[in-house]
């Protein structure tokens, strides 16, 4: 898609962006120990943390990916912002308390302290590591996403921008972000989510969205057509023709036909009907030979791939009308339940050297989106898809309570009622995101606004159909955010490297400058890493890999936290195990999954396995692994009694 | 990279009914997530049923939102009524 940029949104988007990041430095510079920064927490009022938790929480991928699959996949999307939120629950009822009650600030500090282990030190190092990086992807991919329809750049560039600016504050500074700007960031991303989802609601529903009257929408075309005795198409439309041999193509077996108009190709869908066959107008990505894109037949820059998104069929109070007027939240999921919506099919094509992508229309009752089924296969599917959107769903719950950087936040508060009060504050205000969640994405999908090759952008976009302000600044506080997030996992990962590893697990003398120094190399190396992977995952959706770092994260740290609170016997060679088994199988699931294959330009169905989420089985692995190695080394470790009686 | 306690805390009696409450009130919720699941996984048409003008996926999400709150709030005040009871 080809955006037109407006210079008050450039204008907006830049202040908004310096005015954070001085906001960050001006009270990263009054905390500047790290001690300093922990020891801040003691004064925090707990409404302010609480807001500050949706604030962490809420990273791109809530807004961009949750909105982004609702908009193209429908109830699917949310059942996201349902896992994600339930996460909280495992954090807050069996690992908050009993951690705050080791007086630990994060999982390593509070596995290593009972044994003291080099092979723990090592381990959870690396999944400190891996997690970060995981959890870095999404972020990045965010940010290139946001760039594009704001300033006018290319994926890489939004990419690139975040990985140095960040690098750079990270590699200079040091941690520049603190729990009042998180509150700031979790308020605004709060209030402005609001404003949208009451436009939204105001603005109803209606078949052929305008966005509010400022932008015509598409007419899709729909032609009939017959095949004649030798085989040939004859199509309603003269001036259109197709190839004699369209049938036997790979486009005419995928049920696809390629016509030709005054010397510009397009792909229509065959549907078979009573009077013959049903033509209609699909949108495509074609890439040839030499890399080359070409968008439903054109370069990129004639803006020949609009934008998407409508409602076939509307019904209100069983009357079918042409729009609806505004509408009440419960009035507005149920004229979606009773309508026809167009979602869009996608379908990869191989044909000699050139592959395309098709999306086609599927037109599909309200009711069915607002049911779970459109993304993850769990009508009539098959023992192993169940298990996929079966995994995923564990993944999602399990992952919170395994994130390293989500439970520090429970420590910033005097006592254990505030930190308990504030995580309710926070669970309120993410709950309530999650809940709006739902309306932005069906917005997005019933106002013409999806981009089909990249979805992450339809929140923002949704938010671009209200005029560019409140864009210029839902991008904005969206932006500030991958700043923010990006620079803690940043941190996290250089420290995992420079304190975990080379102090503490390798031994290596440093002085404190020394330190310091390997901290910044560190950061600079994973900041780096993070902007290769931020491009090489253009275009996948930022929630999908944000559930694929919530099951590493789950996998490796969840059995090891939750083993060490609960069971007696659990050793420290089991806890390593457990970390090592736990990453290297989530790991290891992911590289050879359906999804990844299509990251190394291979077709999914050629992968090894049929199923994209590790959890299910890595979660188990891991406490298999824990149960047996601390059995078998009873003797050797002292095992942790007094943290489980704690 | 602090490693000390975030807060210095006294003894706390009550962390043995927090512990075992914390570990009650998460069964209760896992319970109802995972039916949440497993009706998806494995009878996903009953989640179209529509109960009340929306359908019962709708209906059960928002349910599990709003449970999360609801428990959490329970949790907070079982835990500072046991607090205030037992650390006189």
């Amino acid at each position: 898609m080809v955006y037109t940029q407006s210079p008050l949104a450039i204008g907006l988007f830049v202040m908004f962006v310096l005015f954070v990041l001085g906001l960050s430095f001006y009270l990263a510079r009054r905390t500047t120990s790290a001690e300093g920064y922990y020891a801040a927490g003691g004064n925090i009022h707990w409404f302010t943390n609480g807001i500050a938790f949706a604030g962490d929480y809420l990273s791109a991928a809530s807004f961009l990916g949750i909105c982004g699959m609702i908009a193209t996949a429908g109830y699917d999307g949310w059942m996201y912002s349902i896992g994600y939120l339930a996460g909280w629950m495992v954090a807050l009822f069996l690992v908050a308390e009993p951690m705050k009650r080791l007086g630990k600030f994060t999982f390593t500090d509070a596995l290593d302290s009972k044994f003291n282990s080099k092979s723990i030190q090592l381990m959870a190092a690396i999944s400190t590591l891996v997690v970060s990086v995981f959890y870095l992807i999404p972020q990045m991919v965010g940010a290139g996403v946001l760039v594009q329809p704001l300033l006018g750049l290319p994926h890489w560039v939004g990419v690139c921008i975040v990985g140095v600016v960040v690098t750079i504050i990270v590699a200079t500074a040091g941690m520049a972000s603190t729990t009042y700007v998180q509150f700031f960031k979790g308020a605004l991303l709060l209030i402005f989510t609001t404003i949208v989802v009451v436009g939204v609601l105001g603005r109803g529903l209606t078949t052929s969205p305008d966005q509010g009257g400022s932008k015509d929408y598409h007419q899709f075309k729909s032609m009939t057509a017959t095949v004649a005795t030798d085989g040939a198409l004859q199509i309603s439309d003269a001036s259109y023709s197709a190839a004699a041999d369209w049938k036997a193509t790979e486009l005419g077996e995928a049920g696809f036909v390629k016509l030709m108009k005054n010397g510009i190709e397009s792909i229509w869908q065959v549907n078979e009907s009573a009077s013959g066959l049903q033509l209609e107008e699909t949108l495509f990505v074609k890439t040839l030979a030499d890399g080359t894109k070409l968008f439903n037949g054109s370069e990129k820059e004639e803006g020949k791939f609009f934008a998407v998104g409508h409602i076939k069929e509307l019904q209100i109070d069983g009357k079918e009308v042409a729009e609806t007027g505004s509408l009440s939240p419960l009035g507005y999921l149920s004229a979606i339940k009773d309508s026809t919506v167009v979602l869009w099919g996608k379908k990869y094509i191989h044909e000699g050297d050139t592959s395309t992508v098709v999306y086609f229309q599927k037109p599909t009752p309200g009711s069915r989106l607002l049911r779970p089924g459109l993304k993850f296969k769990v009508d009539n599917a098959t023992g192993t898809q169940k298990f996929n959107f079966i995994s995923l769903m564990i993944a999602l719950f399990c992952g919170t309570a395994a994130l390293p950087h989500i439970l520090i936040r429970y420590y910033t508060v005097p006592s254990q009622a505030a930190a308990r009060k504030s995580t309710i504050v926070g669970i309120a205000a993410i709950g309530f995101f999650y809940v709006m969640t739902l309306f932005l994405g069906i917005g997005a999908m019933t106002s013409g606004v999806i981009n089909l090759t990249d979805n992450n952008m339809s929140a923002p976009l949704l938010a671009l159909s209200f005029g560019v302000i409140l864009f210029s600044i839902i991008s904005s506080i969206a932006f500030a955010t991958v700043l923010g997030t990006v620079s803690g996992l940043i941190v996290a990962a250089s420290g995992a490297v420079a304190h975990d590893l080379m102090d503490r697990f390798l031994g290596m003398q440093m002085s404190d400058t020394g330190k310091v120094r390997a901290g910044k190399i560190a950061a600079v190396v994973v900041g780096g890493i993070a902007i290769y992977l931020g491009i090489v995952f253009e275009g996948m959706n930022v929630s999908f890999l944000v559930g694929w770092a919530f099951a590493v994260a789950a996998s490796a740290n969840l059995p090891a936290i939750l083993m060490i609170l609960f069971w007696k016997r659990t050793t420290g060679q089991g806890v390593a195990a457990s970390i090592l088994v736990g990453l290297v199988s989530a790991l290891g699931i992911i590289l050879i999954s359906p999804d990844m294959y299509v990251r190394y330009g291979l077709l999914p169905t050629d992968a090894p396995i049929s199923f994209n989420s590790p959890a299910a089985i890595s979660i188990p692995l891991s406490f298999m692994a824990l149960v047996l190695v601390s059995l078998m080394t009873q003797k050797k470790s002292v095992a942790v009694e007094d943290a489980a009686e704690a | 990279m602090g490693h000390g306690p975030a807060v210095k805390l006294g003894k706390d009696n009550a962390a043995e009914y927090k512990t075992r409450l914390g570990i009650i009130m998460f069964v209760i919720y896992t319970l109802t997530y995972a039916s949440f699941v497993i009706i998806n996984a494995t009878n996903p048409s009953v989640m179209q049923t529509i109960i009340a003008g929306q359908t019962l996926a709708v209906i059960y999400g928002f349910f599990l939102i709003v449970f999360a709150l609801v428990l959490a709030v329970i949790y907070n005040k079982m835990c500072t009524a046991a607090e205030a009871r037992l650390n006189k």
